[in-house]
């Protein structure tokens, strides 16, 4: 069993507290529980303060904050990383790129598993494919240009247009 | 239609609705490149709403009703809620925010919530599968005329980390009064969140529970499919359904006078109350029930039962008395709903 307040940690100690007069009892990682000694640690599992503080790490001892990370924006919808750490919602579904890294983990950590396997949506399940096959058009169509191959850059470029036809862009 | 006491499903009852109340499935969406609700501005959350109605006006193939929420009251809006058709956040948000209802109030679509869409279908009794069978239609009849926010390894974007990859929240609200007297429930609470399940209060997340109902969800919607989720919630709830059952054989068996007599002194204070509040009223009507399940008592139905768990709460209770009302006449007005039902 994970620590209840890292989840990183194996937990070795039982803490039992009593909390409206209702026995709760919560298992932490030596490092926790040492942190918790003699503090009102007003532990509050809510799915919220979990998240946020899986989002944080900041009370954990093995983990610096890590602050040049907080400083991350979102480009499109402007979040910062910081501001996301605090409300655990994101911005927008650009947020999940400009926070991937942070995000993968956290995903891991509250689904075990980080890769959606079920359903996917007809149309746009053929337009995230499509939009892929933009980008890695556009990557190729800008190698070309670059190697001054500008028939083979006019080529992609006309293939981009047709795929983004397709969709509707 | 919400004009209505009740929602027209909760006339009928479902499959194994001794234990059972309700199914319902959630799925959260977002429209693609609008930013979510709590980054969005006016205009684009007004966008959202429009997206929603252009699309019933074109082709309304699940009879959807589109209410504007900030033109209900406050009490309206409470009601909804006792109702579970929206959640307390959004009926708390003032602008902007509008929930789409079928006729028979199985289907909601909430608007503008944490996410853009919250698609919700309730069905009575354990019909887990319908309910999705049919929330499934209902999301690919909205994917058609609505770009949705999906990425090929997350799955559908949602605004909290919690619900990504499917979106997927299913829940069923049992009833479980003999588990409760044999003080079982604690046991059962701790087991089934070893299996990626939660229990909560009656209405989500931090509430309380009452009348011996609880509702049972899935915690993870990353990495499962659907069908897996669902199977996985069933074959729980099978195995509660079980239980309870055992304990109010065992309870009848072992403890037939105490049980008749708990049973049949709820039914005589509910009949003859003039007075009562809701957490007393839900506990009795809890016990009624279960006499009622039993075979105990014979002259109600169960579904009378459930109908009073909706319409004795404080918003439903006012919107049908027309007005607002102190905490006291409250209490009176309520007994005297129930008595009137249960004559
Ligand atoms: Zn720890
Ligand atoms: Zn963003």
């Amino acid at each position: 069993m994970l620590c209840q307040n890292c989840q990183e940690h194996d937990a070795k100690v039982h803490v039992s507290k009593i909390i409206n007069g209702e026995k709760e009892d919560i298992y932490l990682c030596e490092e926790c529980a040492h942190i918790s000694e003699g503090l009102d640690f007003g532990l509050d599992f809510s799915f919220n303060n979990l998240l946020t503080g899986l989002l944080n790490n900041q009370f954990h001892p093995h983990h610096k904050i890590n602050l040049s990370n907080h400083k991350i924006k979102c480009e499109f919808c402007g979040l910062s990383y910081d501001i996301f750490s605090k409300s655990g919602r994101l911005g927008c579904n650009e947020c999940y790129n400009s926070f991937t890294d942070k995000i993968d983990k956290v995903l891991r950590r509250i689904h075990g598993n980080n890769r959606h396997t079920g359903k996917v949506p007809k149309r746009a399940g053929e337009r995230v494919m499509v939009k892929r096959r933009v980008k890695e058009l556009r990557k190729l169509m800008d190698e070309a240009v670059a190697t001054e191959e500008f028939e083979r850059a006019a080529e992609l470029r006309d293939e981009i247009k047709e795929l983004k036809d397709e969709i509707g862009e | 239609m919400i004009d209505e006491l009740i929602s027209q499903w909760m006339k009928k009852t479902g499959p194994d609705s001794d234990v059972v109340i309700s199914s319902r499935i959630r799925l959260a969406r977002n429209l693609e490149n609008i930013k979510f609700t709590n980054q969005a501005s006016e205009d684009e959350l007004k966008e959202v709403i429009n997206n929603v109605n252009n699309l019933l006006l074109n082709d309304n193939k699940f009879g959807l009703n589109l209410l504007e929420l900030s033109n209900l009251s406050q009490n309206k809006k409470n009601m909804l809620v006792e109702r579970h058709l929206i959640s307390p956040d959004l009926s708390e948000r003032n602008i902007n925010n509008a929930v789409a209802l079928s006729s028979e109030e199985t289907i909601s679509l909430m608007i503008n919530e944490e996410d853009h869409l919250r698609l919700q279908v309730l069905l009575p009794g354990l019909q887990l599968q319908e309910a999705w069978d049919l929330a499934d239609k209902i999301d690919d009849y909205l994917e058609q005329g609505i770009n949705i926010a999906f990425d090929e390894k997350y799955g559908y974007l949602t605004a909290c980390p919690t619900n990504v990859g499917t979106g997927l929240r299913s829940s069923i609200m049992v009833h479980l009064p003999a588990l409760t007297m044999v003080n079982r429930v604690k046991n059962f609470i701790a087991a089934i969140s070893q299996l990626g399940l939660a229990v909560r209060g009656l209405y989500g997340e931090g509430t309380e529970t009452v009348g011996n109902l609880y509702q049972i969800s899935n915690q993870v919607t990353l990495g499962r499919s659907e069908d897996e989720i669902i199977e996985n919630l069933i074959e729980v709830t099978h195995q509660i359904i079980t239980q309870e059952r055992n304990a109010r054989e065992i309870l009848l068996k072992e403890k037939e006078m105490f049980l008749k007599d708990q049973i049949y002194r709820a039914y005589g204070t509910l009949k003859y109350a003039y007075k009562i509040s809701v957490e007393e009223a839900m506990k009795l009507i809890s016990n009624v029930r279960l006499g009622i399940d039993l075979g105990i008592i014979e002259d109600v139905e169960s579904t009378i039962l459930n109908q009073l768990m909706v319409i004795i709460r404080p918003a439903t209770l006012q919107v049908l008395k027309g007005e607002e009302m102190t905490i006291e006449d409250r209490h009176i007005y309520r007994a005297q709903l129930i008595r009137e039902r249960l004559q």
